[in-house]
């Protein structure tokens, strides 16, 4: 009886709290009508990238209809402007590549050991205050960055670049060779019995050494002779390039070294790693797809950069004798679009209009091949240290 | 409600203001950065006189001049080449009349680092070191350097007088480097001693000009056209301004004295 009249009076309380149907209706409605303007404001954006795609394609396409694309891929000779003109790009697309390239072999190393020493080496309190110093050199405009490369990089190396080159050789030569040295004398010198092994040791670094001296000697000799012509090149660019990539290297590989996790780490210290081993052996190949994607974005960033390459790179459309020279001025296709943008809007529906569509066409659907490939392999990291 | 009338009154102030963008005390100037220091100090000085006027004057090259003036975005074109038929017709086409109207003359001076020894070079040697011919300053008697040859991106007026006037449009050899302003160019050749370049009259301060023809780039030799590569300097309207509006005023400076002396001022060499 206590219970029945109980449960009589917990059945009048749920009832009343659940809804009238009028009441469920509305919820309903009003949850339908969220939703939809969330996807709205979703697919707006989303639609946007599609129609620039579009929009682009469709200019381009004239271009590749009307003109050899044998000419535009494999010929040097870029004369947009002149009477017969000539729309070969290979040489805009090599520029292209080689400050991009240029630009991944200063900021890659850098990068990640910044990231390595941001998450397994600087304490705590000092990762706090670097941190944000290294995000601020992304909140440099490109614009800065660019006349910087022109009024000051660029002088410099015309009078000095020989010397500074050399230096260059001598900084980053003699450290990654003192630790070559000293990690090889001792992985040889363990070979040797107890007796030899000291005498080994030092002989190898004796000899090594003095090799390096000398060889670093020679090379700092040959290039504190160079003149080089023009400050405005590839050299110049990728430089600039990197620092302007460090940042999102930086940031991405960071936070790939640390989702690796403590158990990792730990699990490998508790073994008797040293922490180089650690490093090197655990957590960076772990980390290695996130790598692999921030050295991707950085490649993003540094072939779509204008501004820097429209005012430093020389805008030469060559490709340097021999390819590997980036003393050379160079042009790519960033440079190309924006400066021959407003010569060439003028003659509209001419070749001359649509070959830079063209180019920002071959520009887009790299990026978008880098983004998927980038994509994928974020993806692989995150499943991976989600376990 | 509050945010209804605030957006309201924002809509209405902003579309006030689009309606007074076409009001005749405001002109746009756009073009040449070789006729730029011309239309910039002609707008400095009118705006002395009328301070009710407001006159903005940008440089983004001739030929991006003449796309604004079509697309009505600017109200004078400042072009330092005359406008080029497919110009005309597309203006034609968006129901823009061009009038030209000539306001200084100008000479192309062929720029190079000071410290070179070199005085003197004829229009075929400028030309051979432009098409890549000459590929180093000691087969013309200089020190042994490679010349560093630039010059001015397509969008340029000066560069399509060089073209015409010096290159007989052959075609400039690859390995030439391309900036985009007179004064990019000027800051070039002022830090590169190999380098070789071309400017307008005005921007040959900071760096050694050299005779063309055995004739020196100055105001008189430009003006009888003695000097070899020597041009008009134009100015494009939608229409003829009528002489009563700050427009007309504007363009008619070029004719006064005041505006001949701002000319002359500025580096180049008013018209008689």
């Amino acid at each position: 009886m206590q219970t029945s009249a109980s449960i009589a009076g917990g059945k009048a309380h749920v009832a009343s709290l659940l809804l009238s149907n009028r009441a469920r209706m509305q919820q309903r409605i009003v949850a339908v009508l969220g939703n939809f303007s969330l996807l709205a404001v979703t697919s707006f954006s989303m639609l946007a990238v599609l129609f620039i795609f579009l929009f682009i394609a469709r200019d381009a396409l004239p271009f590749f209809q009307h003109n050899s694309l044998r000419e535009f891929f494999t010929s040097t000779r870029w004369y947009p402007s002149a009477g017969e003109p000539e729309f070969g790009a290979l040489a805009i697309f090599f520029g292209s590549a080689i400050v991009t390239f240029g630009a991944i072999l200063v900021a890659v190393p850098l990068g990640i050991a910044a990231a390595v020493c941001l998450s397994d080496v600087i304490p705590f309190a000092l990762r706090q205050f670097v941190k944000p110093v290294i995000e601020m050199l992304a909140a440099i405009p490109s614009v800065a960055y660019g006349f910087f490369a022109l009024v000051v990089f660029a002088p410099l190396l015309q009078q000095q670049g020989g010397q500074l080159l050399a230096i260059a050789v001598w900084i980053i030569g003699l450290p990654v060779a003192a630790l070559g040295i000293i990690v090889l004398s001792d992985v040889v010198g363990d070979r040797f019995n107890d007796r030899f092994q000291s005498l080994a040791r030092w002989g190898i670094i004796i000899v090594l050494g003095s090799g390096t001296l000398v060889g670093l000697m020679v090379i700092g000799k040959s290039l504190g002779a160079l003149r080089i012509a023009s400050g405005t090149n590839a050299f110049n660019v990728s430089i600039i390039l990197g620092i302007m990539a460090l940042p999102t290297i930086v940031s991405v590989s960071e936070d790939a070294l640390q989702s690796v996790g403590r158990e990792l780490r730990e699990g490998s210290y508790a073994l008797g790693a040293t922490r180089a081993e650690t490093v090197i052996k655990i957590v960076l190949p772990a980390a290695s797809s996130g790598i692999l994607a921030a050295v991707i974005l950085g490649v993003m960033r540094a072939i779509g950069e204008t501004m820097v390459v429209w005012m430093a790179s020389g805008n030469a459309s060559q490709i340097p004798q021999p390819w590997y020279n980036m003393l050379e001025p160079v042009r790519t296709l960033t440079a190309t679009i924006a400066g021959d943008m407003g010569e060439a809007d003028q003659v509209t529906g001419s070749s001359r209009y649509h070959v830079l569509f063209a180019m920002a066409f071959c520009l887009l659907v790299f990026s978008f091949a880098c983004n998927l490939v980038s994509e994928r392999f974020i993806r692989r990291a995150r499943q991976k240290a989600g376990g | 409600m509050k945010k209804l009338i605030a957006g309201i009154l924002t809509a209405a102030i902003i579309g006030g203001g689009m309606a007074a963008a076409k009001d005749v005390n405001k002109i746009v100037v756009d073009g040449s950065t070789t006729v730029g220091p011309i239309a910039k100090a002609f707008a400095e000085y009118y705006m002395g006189k009328h301070p009710e006027v407001n006159i903005t004057v940008s440089e983004s090259g001739s030929g991006n001049g003449a796309k604004s003036l079509i697309n009505e975005a600017c109200d004078v074109a400042t072009m330092s080449r005359p406008m080029k038929n497919s110009e005309k017709d597309a203006a034609k086409s968006a129901g823009v009349l061009p009038i030209e109207h000539i306001v200084a003359m100008d000479g192309i001076v062929i720029a190079v680092h000071p410290s070179n020894p070199l005085a003197d070079l004829t229009v075929e040697q400028i030309r051979s070191i432009y098409t890549g011919k000459i590929r180093n300053w000691k087969e013309l008697g200089g020190p042994d350097m490679p010349i560093v040859v630039i010059s001015r991106d397509t969008n340029s007026g000066t560069y399509e007088t060089f073209e015409t006037m010096v290159m007989n449009k052959e075609k400039m050899t690859d390995k030439t480097e391309y900036v985009g302003s007179n004064g990019a160019i000027r800051q070039r050749v002022m830090s590169t001693e190999g380098a070789i370049g071309y400017v307008g009259l005005a921007f040959r301060e900071g760096v050694k000009a050299l005779k063309v023809n055995g004739i020196e780039a100055t105001p008189e030799t430009v003006l009888s056209k003695v000097y070899p590569i020597a041009r008009p300097l134009y100015m494009y309207t939608n229409g003829r301004p009528r002489p009563e509006t700050p427009l007309g005023e504007f363009i008619e400076l070029a004719n006064t004295p005041e505006g001949k002396k701002i000319i002359e001022d500025t580096g180049f060499v008013p018209l008689k």
